[in-house]
């Protein structure tokens, strides 16, 4: 395409965007402001997530987009086929061959390496803002490290439901310092974003933030003494390649009742399929009835 | 009183201008531990401005005010940093605000409230936390059972004792108040005089208490100072002026009250 600038963005603008991430990585989990541009799609479809990519791509990169750990639902389809015109850039659904992965609400099952970056797509950059409505007030909370409600929240959670309810968006402190929203990935991923190898980038587009967590870095979630974090997922393993090691959507399969849990990563659980491993609903198990026939049975009873 | 001689607060001087408008002018006073100061005058005085100034919450454009700190002794609080004094803030002092919305969060529960000042100064224990806040609960005459609930569904007096409870759980050593029985009927209020006095005896609070409500001062306070237009015209001991005022203005305060 000769008719946009390489990644849409224009050059002067990228370079906004590489000093805000520079910024951010130099102050792991800061709010970095930044310009953030119009881009040609809606706020809260990752016009944040977009803008770091454009930023970071180089044309030798692989690119690969997912949309709560999908390859293949709308958002994930639309921003790959944006940098494929935009950019010309390759593009992956497989983990390890990407060089740059724009994320919506997942981490990839596949551990990461040096030699990629995670982009986060993120809506509310600021883990306080239901507790505390005005800006100039968070920002002085976290510059002053004065974190108090955080734990509000999460004594809220167990004073009503027992247990610390929040399940996704939970809390982390970065490197003993600032209290970051890791977008709002299940907390099943949250232990992952400590000590990862891969550089992680935090785009809120409608907000104007950017953070950054550089590799390696200690990532702590938050929690009580006696009521410790839990990285929880759905006590199943997945239908289709049988991990149970991963993180699983529940699907609904009829009006009967009828549900399976399968692999939110689908490059995760393509891999294990194609690596022989099957789960009990897969095609491929010789024990698993079909869906045809679980339906067919249930109108012979 | 207590043997100790140094005072807890001293101010000194303090004054603040809004624009050519006085707030406040030139207010010094001493205030010992344990020791309770009324401060008393007609809306527009300058009792809440002055309050401000020395709760921080406003920066006078003139004065100190040197607070015994726990770990440093007398300290400047006017030009400490602002981390100390945020931090001075949820530890040894309280502000009991006039509206109980104004210093409470309405959207988190009663056990939450009393428990954020204990998870600002670094509690990470549940279990703690919540027995702490069901104690304090309990100080202030709130059912345990009601330790869930949003103080949107408490009366006007029950959120104003939850307000003192958030406010006393850190064990602070000085109190403002800011017309902490405005807004109450009179046997809410008799019951929630009665409640501060206990505490404020029972934990050797040091209070100052703004107030134009002179029966209020003459329950709580051991000092009086009656301010009229930015200025202090007469303080002394609550009972000496009360009694036989002094001032042109102090009299006509003290003859308003109705007698039944």
């Amino acid at each position: 395409m000769t008719e946009y600038n390489f990644a849409y963005l224009d050059e002067q603008t990228k370079r906004m965007i590489r000093r805000a991430i520079l910024k951010g990585l130099a102050i792991p989990g800061y709010q970095v402001p930044f310009a953030s541009r119009e881009m040609p799609m809606p706020y809260g479809w990752g016009t944040g997530g977009v803008q770091v990519s454009a930023a970071v791509l180089t044309p030798e990169d692989r690119f690969k987009v997912i949309d709560q750990g999908a390859d293949d639902t709308t958002n994930a389809v639309s921003i790959r086929s944006f940098f494929e015109r935009t950019a010309g850039v390759a593009t992956t659904t497989t983990t390890s061959e990407a060089s740059v992965i724009q994320t919506r609400h997942r981490v990839p099952e596949e551990a990461l390496t040096e030699d990629q970056i995670l982009v986060y797509q993120v809506p509310i950059p600021e883990p306080l803002r239901f507790l505390e409505p005005r800006e100039s007030e968070t920002r002085k909370m976290h510059s002053l490290e004065e974190y108090g409600l955080m734990h509000v929240k999460l004594y809220e959670d167990i004073a009503r439901h027992g247990h610390i309810a929040t399940s996704y968006a939970y809390p982390v402190k970065v490197e003993g310092r600032y209290v970051m929203d890791p977008s709002p990935i299940p907390k099943f991923d949250n232990p992952k974003l400590g000590n990862m190898p891969a550089i992680q980038l935090f785009g809120a587009g409608r907000e104007q933030r950017i953070y950054a967590l550089p590799p390696y870095t200690q990532v702590v979630s938050l929690d009580f003494e006696d009521h410790p974090f839990e990285a929880s997922k759905a006590d199943h393993s997945c239908g289709l390649c049988g991990a149970t090691d991963s993180y699983l959507d529940e699907v609904i399969t009829d009006d009967q009742g009828g549900r399976m849990f399968v692999c939110s990563d689908t490059d995760y659980c393509e891999g294990r399929r194609a690596a022989g491993f099957f789960g009990e609903m897969s095609a491929e198990n010789p024990s698993a009835p079909t869906m045809t026939t679980q339906r067919n049975l249930e109108f012979q009873t | 009183m207590s043997a100790d001689l140094s005072p807890l607060l001293s101010v000194k001087g303090i004054s603040k201008y809004y624009g050519a408008h006085i707030g406040c002018a030139d207010v010094s006073f001493d205030l010992y531990p344990g020791e309770v100061m009324g401060i008393v005058g007609e809306s527009g005085s300058g009792k809440s401005t002055l309050l401000n100034c020395m709760a921080g919450h406003l920066a006078p454009d003139a004065g100190e005010v040197v607070f015994d700190t726990r770990a440093d002794g007398p300290k400047d609080t006017v030009t400490m940093s602002e981390p100390e004094r945020r931090m001075l803030g949820r530890t040894d002092w309280a502000f009991v605000h006039q509206h109980a919305r104004d210093g409470l969060r309405m959207g988190v529960s009663a056990g939450g409230n009393v428990g954020e000042r204990l998870m600002a100064v670094g509690e990470r224990h549940y279990g703690d936390i919540r027995g702490k806040a069901t104690d304090w609960l309990g100080r202030v005459e709130i059912d345990a059972d009601r330790i869930d609930d949003r103080p949107t569904t408490f009366s006007g007096g029950m959120q104003q004792r939850l307000q003192i409870a958030r406010n006393l759980v850190t064990g602070p050593r000085l109190v403002f108040m800011d017309e902490p029985t405005g807004g109450l009927d009179v046997s809410v209020q008799a019951r929630l005089l009665d409640l501060l006095r206990g505490l404020v005896r029972d934990m050797g609070l040091s209070a100052i208490i703004v107030t134009h409500d002179l029966a209020v001062v003459r329950l709580l306070a051991d000092r009086l100072m009656v301010m009229k237009s930015g200025r202090v015209v007469e303080s002394g001991l609550t009972d000496q002026v009360l009694d036989d005022p002094q001032h042109a203005y102090s009299q006509l305060l003290v003859s308003s009250v109705l007698q039944v």
